[in-house]
């Protein structure tokens, strides 16, 4: 039976037991919070700001509070992990936009991060023989940098099956780490010592940007991250957003509906990669320190995990799983030798067991908005009139 | 703001530039030794090349994990060679006990290298497909495996490379164009080539062969006519293991002191573009691929005038080579091969 043949059925008592039935299958959700999300969606657009604000309210407290038990202390600074953990989250969110809305593996994240380090670096670094600007404009200079470099390495690319980008960002990844040991400009080892950091000076005259104090750094990281969510999210609803997720959820198909799926994979890789830079060289700033050491194809890695342990293509997963992938290393110390054997494996058990992350990520009818959803799913009791026609083929479709 | 930066970028950098060179006379004097040398490495990177290619013909996936199962090959080799009292310097003994003592190693690197690959395709990709994951699930699983396998290693043997074992002097065989080709690079290469063909006939000519074509090509088919496609998976990752495991002799043969934890990666990385090079999934392309590669690293890095150029190379014609020709030189099936 089919939704166009005959006239609408009025529901008797035993197909309304059955909505109520199937109703309530949908509602049992699985996962580790269930109904979380629908109890979520089903609060007023103010309640959910107020919820916000006071998330947000205590994010920016946490280095303050230092909560025994979360803290890492002793051991490492509560503070400075909170900057590094910071810059986790928001590679975390750049990664999630290719990995997690456009579904491209991207490997070799990490080489967008140094590019943004290196640029943020040799542009304030005394180190440097280059003509120094503020460290505050090397934030758009990294973002751009590491967008061009994305863009280049794009568009031979993504042109071809997925898995080649997997291989060929690896590849680039390792390239960009072998360049800045023997290219002599970029000083190998050695490095550059003294990045430059925001302006400013507190009452007492000293400087407030800091390498030892993380707070700073935190809330600088932490603001940006906002600002990129406000982008991302807006980005995730509007055109460009759903042609992310019809050529992740579908390339063929979303081709031959008529999405330009070439030229939305490189934009998803570019802005993926301009996040990419920018959190580059906001830990450049916080470290200070800029050497090859730290752009392996390890830390590469750990930042799939990031994303993947998260939520592919949840935003807030991606937060989460950033944190969480600085945190545990500097949390648990006497694991921290071991974390990219853990990572790994966790990234094969997270695939076999829980392929959602720990945030799962609903990836159903963005484009007609909640209430729309809500209605198809009918979930606020009324059901609409094509609603029982539906109904009557699901019921074909079971016995 | 831009006219000033240009000018002092341009003067500033720095004069000391022996980083790279252009060296089109060092490549010509070397060029011969340079030929013979990336040869040897083409035919190790060849044989890696097959496991990847034989993996995504079958499954459409690029196995990361399988330099994890070459690494674990040469720690095979590593062990064996060391309980026969191998060390740095070339042991004093007759010709057949070194061939002995090698073929030995080669059966235990080629055991461990197919048990590891079976391990991963069992633990890791095989639970990923009852549940029909998405594409990228599998990479990520790949990805995730290899490092798991690497960093078990490093726990296990740390982060520095093992003590080096050379297997016999390489003694002077041919004199070509005044450059002495030896009985090193002979065997790596003769032994490599007989592998390939012995792999190829098989592919083509066995029923096995014809089982892994039939999945490669259409896998639901395949089943239809009575094809095991559970056991033709795991028959092809354990080829690929075995091939791997002979890699694994070749080239701890070639590089006595690469056995590390991460010494597979970025050899596995340059395997793959030679696999794409040639054609992914086509087992000759793999062989004409590695050996393409192996030629390209080595005269890079004779012309560029550092040995750390070679990975830049190999890298930078695969996206060449994905620009111009993505299903690689000789074409890319292997179900299309015939019989």
């Amino acid at each position: 039976m089919s939704t166009t043949d005959g006239p609408t059925l009025i529901p008797d008592d035993s197909s309304a037991q059955e909505i109520a039935d199937r109703e309530a299958k949908m509602r049992r959700r699985k996962g580790w919070f269930p109904g979380l999300s629908d109890k979520w969606n089903a609060l007023p657009r103010q309640t959910q700001w107020l919820f916000l604000i006071i998330v947000v309210v205590i994010a920016y407290l946490l280095p303050i509070l230092n909560p025994p038990l979360i803290t890492t202390e002793p051991g490492n600074n509560w503070q400075i992990a909170l900057a590094q953990m910071s810059v986790y989250a928001l590679i975390a969110v750049g990664l999630n936009v290719v990995v997690g809305y456009a579904g491209l593996l991207d490997l070799g994240y990490v080489a967008f991060f140094a590019l943004g380090s290196y640029t943020s670096a040799m542009f304030t670094s005394p180190d440097s023989p280059y003509v120094h600007i503020p460290y505050l404009w090397t934030l758009p200079l990294a973002m751009a940098v590491a967008m061009f470099f994305g863009v280049v390495l794009g568009v031979p690319t993504l042109r071809l099956r997925g898995d080649y980008l997997a291989i060929v960002t690896l590849g680039f990844g390792e390239i960009v780490r072998i360049l800045a040991t023997i290219i002599p400009a970029m000083k190998g080892q050695v490095g550059f010592q003294n990045v430059g950091h925001p302006p400013g000076t507190d009452s007492a005259g000293q400087t407030i940007f800091q390498n030892s104090n993380g707070t700073p750094w935190y809330w600088l990281t932490l603001s940006i991250i906002i600002v990129v969510l406000l982008a991302a999210g807006n980005l995730e609803r509007s055109r460009v957003g759903r042609a992310w997720i019809a050529i992740r959820e579908d390339e063929d198909a979303a081709e031959i509906m008529g999405v330009p799926t070439f030229k939305y994979k490189v934009w998803a890789f570019a802005i993926g990669a301009s996040v990419g830079g920018l959190s580059g060289a906001l830990f450049a700033g916080q470290v200070g320190f800029v050497n090859n050491q730290k752009f392996d194809i390890a830390t590469s890695i750990l930042f799939v995990a990031a994303v993947v342990m998260g939520g592919t293509g949840n935003k807030v997963g991606a937060i989460l799983g950033g944190a969480l992938v600085a945190y545990i290393p500097l949390r648990f110390t006497a694991i921290a030798e071991f974390k990219y054997l853990i990572f790994g494996a966790a990234l094969v058990i997270i695939m076999i067991f829980r392929p959602g992350g720990l945030l799962p990520a609903r990836q159903s009818l963005l484009a007609y908005g909640r209430l729309a959803y809500n209605k198809l799913r009918g979930i606020n009791g009324d059901i609409p009139a094509s609603g029982k026609v539906v109904l009557q083929s699901g019921k074909g479709a079971d016995k | 703001m831009i006219s000033e930066v240009i000018p002092h970028l341009l003067h500033s950098v720095p004069t000391d530039d022996t980083w790279i060179t252009f060296d089109v006379n060092a490549l010509s004097e070397n060029f011969w030794s340079s030929t013979f040398d990336g040869l040897t490495f083409g035919a190790i990177y060849a044989l890696v090349a097959l496991g990847y290619t034989l993996v995504y013909g079958v499954l459409n996936l690029i196995n990361f994990a399988h330099s994890e199962v070459f690494i674990t090959g040469c720690y095979g080799v590593f062990f064996t060679l060391s309980a026969l009292n191998f060390g740095p310097s070339a042991p004093r003994l007759a010709f057949w006990a070194i061939v002995g003592n090698l073929i030995l190693a080669l059966v235990v690197a080629i055991i461990a290298s197919a048990v590891m690959a079976v391990i991963v395709e069992r633990v890791a990709y095989k639970p990923l497909r009852q549940r029909k994951a998405p594409r990228l699930a599998f990479l990520i699983t790949a990805i995730g495996v290899s490092f798991a396998i690497q960093y078990t290693i490093y726990w296990w043997r740390g982060p520095s490379p093992e003590a080096a074992l050379t297997m016999f002097r390489p003694l002077p065989i041919f004199d070509v164009f005044g450059t002495i080709i030896d009985s090193q690079q002979v065997v790596i290469v003769v032994a490599a080539i007989i592998l390939m063909i012995a792999t190829d006939q098989f592919i083509r000519r066995s029923k096995t062969g014809r089982g892994i074509r039939a999945v490669a090509q259409d896998p639901d088919t395949a089943t239809l006519m009575g094809v095991n496609k559970e056991r033709i998976i795991v028959t092809t990752f354990i080829i690929g293991g075995i091939l791997a495991g002979a890699a694994a002799l070749f080239y701890v043969m070639k590089i006595p002191s690469g056995v590390q934890y991460n010494g597979g990666f970025i050899l596995g990385v340059k395997a793959f573009a030679a696999a794409v090079l040639g054609g992914i999934g086509n087992v000759r392309g793999a062989l004409l691929g590695g050996l393409l590669i192996g030629l390209i690293g080595n005269y890079g890095q004779v012309l560029l005038g550092s040995s750390q150029w070679t990975d830049v190379v190999a890298f930078v014609v695969l996206v060449l080579v994905l620009i111009v020709r993505p299903e690689g030189v000789l074409g890319s099936s292997l179900g299309k091969s015939k019989a």
